[in-house]
This record gives C-alpha cells, structure tokens and sequence, in this order.
C-alpha cells in the first residue's frame, strides 16, 4: 500500500471539515474525489502533506507515518507533488526555474542535471518551447502544465491534484486533463480532487463520493455512475450533469 | 563625506531592515513583539535627538566613538526602521499560494523565504526604498550637527570666511544634492526596468 489515511479528522474552528476519513492507494493507482464544494476533499489532500495540520487520525506513505511528529515533514513533501487549483507557480522565475528549483535547493542536484531533468519534464508535458516564458506570459493552461512539470521533476511516489482545473477557462481544461491522463497511464500514482466527471470515468481505478467530511460511497467507476449505492451520490451526479451537461 | 554617510547608513539600515522585516512578518510572536517596537521607537525619536543620543549617550560610559561612526549608527538605526516597514509591505503582498507551493515542493521556513519570498519582496519594494534614499540622503547633512565634516559644514566654513560667498556655497551645496538625488533615482530606476518581471506588471 502506498497511502494510507485512516481516520482523518479536522476541525475549523466550530466546523469539523473531516469527520473520520479513511481510505488507501496503492501505487500505480489513479484515485479521484468528487463532491459538493466544502466538503472537505481539499483539507483531505493539504492534510495529506501536513500544509494543514490534521487534529487526529493518521496517515502513511508506504511505511513511513507521515502523522508522526518525529517524521521530517520537508522529505516527505520532497517525495509527495502537489498541484493547486490556482498553479501558484513562483511568479520571479521562468519555467524552467520553476522546475528546477525543487530539484536544485531540495534535492541538492547540480545546475547542470537539474537544468537537463527540468527540461525532460517541460517537454513531457508539451512545453519544451517556452523554458524561457515566465508564468505572467503563459495561458492558465501552460502555466498549470508547468506546475505539473514541477511536481514530476522531484520524482514523487505521488501526486495530490486540487482541483486542477477549475480555475481555468474551458477552452484550455483539456490540455491539462490531456496530460493528466498520460501521467495516469504510465503508472504514476494520483489522488485527485475534480469537478471533471469525463475524466472520472474515464482514468479512475476507483471514486469517492464525499460529502460534508465523510466519505459516503466509494468504488469503480461503473458503480458510482451507473449504479450508486448511495442516493446522496446519486443526487449529486445529477445535479453535476444537469449543470455542466451530460457528455462530460 | 556624505556619500560615505550615505553608504554606510543605508547598508546598515537595508541588513538590519530586511532582518526586522521577516521577524515581523514570519518570527514568533514575542520576536514580532521586539520589532514593531523597534520600528515604532526609531520611528517616533527626531533624528536630530537620535544623532546627539548615539554621539552623547556612549561617552557617557567611556566609550568614545567618532562622530562619523555616531552618524551611522544612528542614521542607520533610524532607516532601518523605515526600511522594515517597506520590507514588510512587501513581504506581505505575496500571495500565500507562493508560500504554499514552496513549502510543498520541500521547501523549509528558511529556504522559502530565501528563494521564494525575499527576491518577489525585495523587487517589490524597489520604488518604496527609492523614496527612502532621497530621504536619507538629505539627512546626511545633519551629521553637521555633531561635528562630521561633510558637505554643509564647508559649506559654513566658506560662509564664515568670506561672507559674499554665503549664497553660492549654498546653492552649491543645493546643486549637489539635485545632482545625488537625480543620479540616484536614475539607478534605481534603472534596477526595475531590469528585474522587471516579463508580463507581469505595467511598464513605467
């Protein structure tokens, strides 16, 4: 097993965000998170790489416990990659800094090979061209690649996605879910949080369905959307279809 | 004497500014605490008193400093001050998400400051420091009041010698200061049209 959460729990003030959440990845394994907004799926992922504390529960990557206080919360980031809705790509360095950066100051890896496996990675995701471009001179869409990029070049046993596309214009989702699901079929290993039900069906091992800080139902994807268990997900499969139309 | 001055105030007043700045913004509490009253005190006392406290205050003691080193320290002590605080804003103007993504990768406290944080501030606050120096630079003539030779005071001795000489040597010593402040601002300004980030920002 290469992740595993058991009993997550998270609380904001008054408002418990996660209430008990439990699940696992094994490697190699392409899992997605759906839902209604505020329920949680993005405290879930930030709570995974300890950007956000968890109030209890515990978690392993592989059989280290990333929980544990005595765990170097920094190399264990160094091997999780996170995405973010918003690519918060460091806006004072060009693509190629960007990527390298990790492997250089993190990593401790020479100008020279950094500079080599960063451009590796930008031609992995289509954009080899523009190494020189700062994130201000990029699309949405070429800055969340670059941003990807970055996550890949630390080699990490997996990657967190948060909601990767949401904030970008339509036009421009499909080259990020494009890459997204190149990186799933060469056997990397990803926890994603999306609003893209396409793209569900069609990459997922498996989906889980939460709501309000639990997990309600979770299996492939043929169960949740053709046969849920759960008339919660039901009803929000349905509200997400009728909302962004049926062929996605 | 007044570049000199001038060099040794800023240069002190940057390294101390960028430090109280972090400590401000990043430090545990009780070192935050430290320097909001570090900046509230030196912000708060005339310069021209600061300057006769530094100069008076250690000979006090037995401890004689020159006058020039006196000026510096408590010119210097008074920028940094006001250069924390254009650290600060600086610092604080950064999206959170630069910070986030930088702790994500592996990134430490430090490192993230250091590589992620303090070049986006310092860039930032490129105009706000501009200000500060053509502030600072004039203040380098109150150095004259605790006996530092610099460029007012000859300006006096001239005076004080040959009287029809008064006016020009002040209009001289005007000029110069024109002349400073111009060549000043024009390497600033010429430092953000370098690190201007492509894209990013509207053009001067």
């Amino acid at each position: 097993m290469l992740l595993r959460v058991v009993d997550l729990h998270k609380r904001y003030g008054r408002e418990e965000v996660l209430k008990g959440v439990s699940f696992f990845l094994e490697k190699g394994e392409t899992k997605v998170i759906i839902g209604p907004s505020g329920t949680g799926k993005s405290t879930l992922l930030r709570c995974i790489n300890r950007l956000t504390e968890p109030d209890r529960g515990r978690i392993w990557l592989e059989d280290v416990e990333i929980t544990s206080p005595k765990v170097n919360i920094n190399r264990i980031r160094a091997q999780i990659g996170f995405v973010f809705q918003d690519f918060n790509l460091f806006t004072h360095l060009t693509a190629l800094d960007n990527v390298r950066l990790g492997l250089m100051r993190v990593k401790g890896m020479g100008k020279k090979e950094a500079t080599a496996r960063a451009l590796q990675e930008l031609a992995r995701v289509g954009l080899a061209d523009k190494a020189k471009a700062y994130p201000a001179e990029l699309s949405g869409g070429q800055q969340q690649r670059v941003s990807i990029a970055r996550a890949l070049a630390m080699d990490p046993k997996l990657i967190l996605f948060d909601e990767p596309t949401s904030a970008l214009d339509p036009e421009l989702i499909g080259e990020v879910l494009a890459v997204m699901e190149d990186l799933a079929k060469s056997g990397m290993t990803m926890l994603v949080v999306t609003h893209e039900m396409g793209f569900a069906r069609s990459v997922a091992d498996e989906i889980i369905f939460m709501e309000k800080g639990v997990i309600l139902e979770q299996g492939p994807p043929e169960q949740i959307f053709y046969s849920p268990k759960h008339p919660r997900t039901a009803e929000f499969l349905r509200r997400i279809t009728d909302l962004y139309g049926g062929n996605r | 004497m007044n570049l000199a001055l001038l060099g040794g105030l800023l240069g002190l007043g940057f390294v101390l500014g960028v430090l109280i700045a972090i400590l401000e913004v990043y430090g545990p509490k009780i070192l935050r605490l430290c320097a909001s009253v570090y900046t509230w005190v030196f912000r708060s006392i005339p310069e021209i008193l600061l300057l006769l406290l530094v100069w008076f205050g250690p000979s006090q003691f037995g401890v004689q400093i020159s006058p020039f080193f006196a000026a510096v320290l408590a010119l210097g002590l008074r920028s940094s001050a006001y250069q924390a605080e254009i650290f600060r804003g600086a610092l604080q103007s950064i999206p959170s998400g630069q910070t986030l993504a930088a702790r994500a990768l592996g990134l430490s406290r430090l490192g993230t400051i250091r590589h992620i944080l303090l070049p986006q501030a310092l860039r930032l606050s490129l105009a706000g420091w501009g200000n500060e120096f053509a502030v600072v630079l004039k203040d380098t003539t109150l150095a004259y009041a605790i006996g530092v030779v610099e460029v007012m005071r000859q300006a006096r001795y001239i005076a004080s010698r040959n009287f029809p000489l008064t006016l020009p040597a002040y209009i001289l010593v005007a000029l110069l200061f024109l002349a400073a402040t111009y060549f000043g601002l024009f390497v600033i300004g010429k430092l953000e049209e370098r690190l201007r980030i492509p894209g990013l920002e509207a053009r001067r």
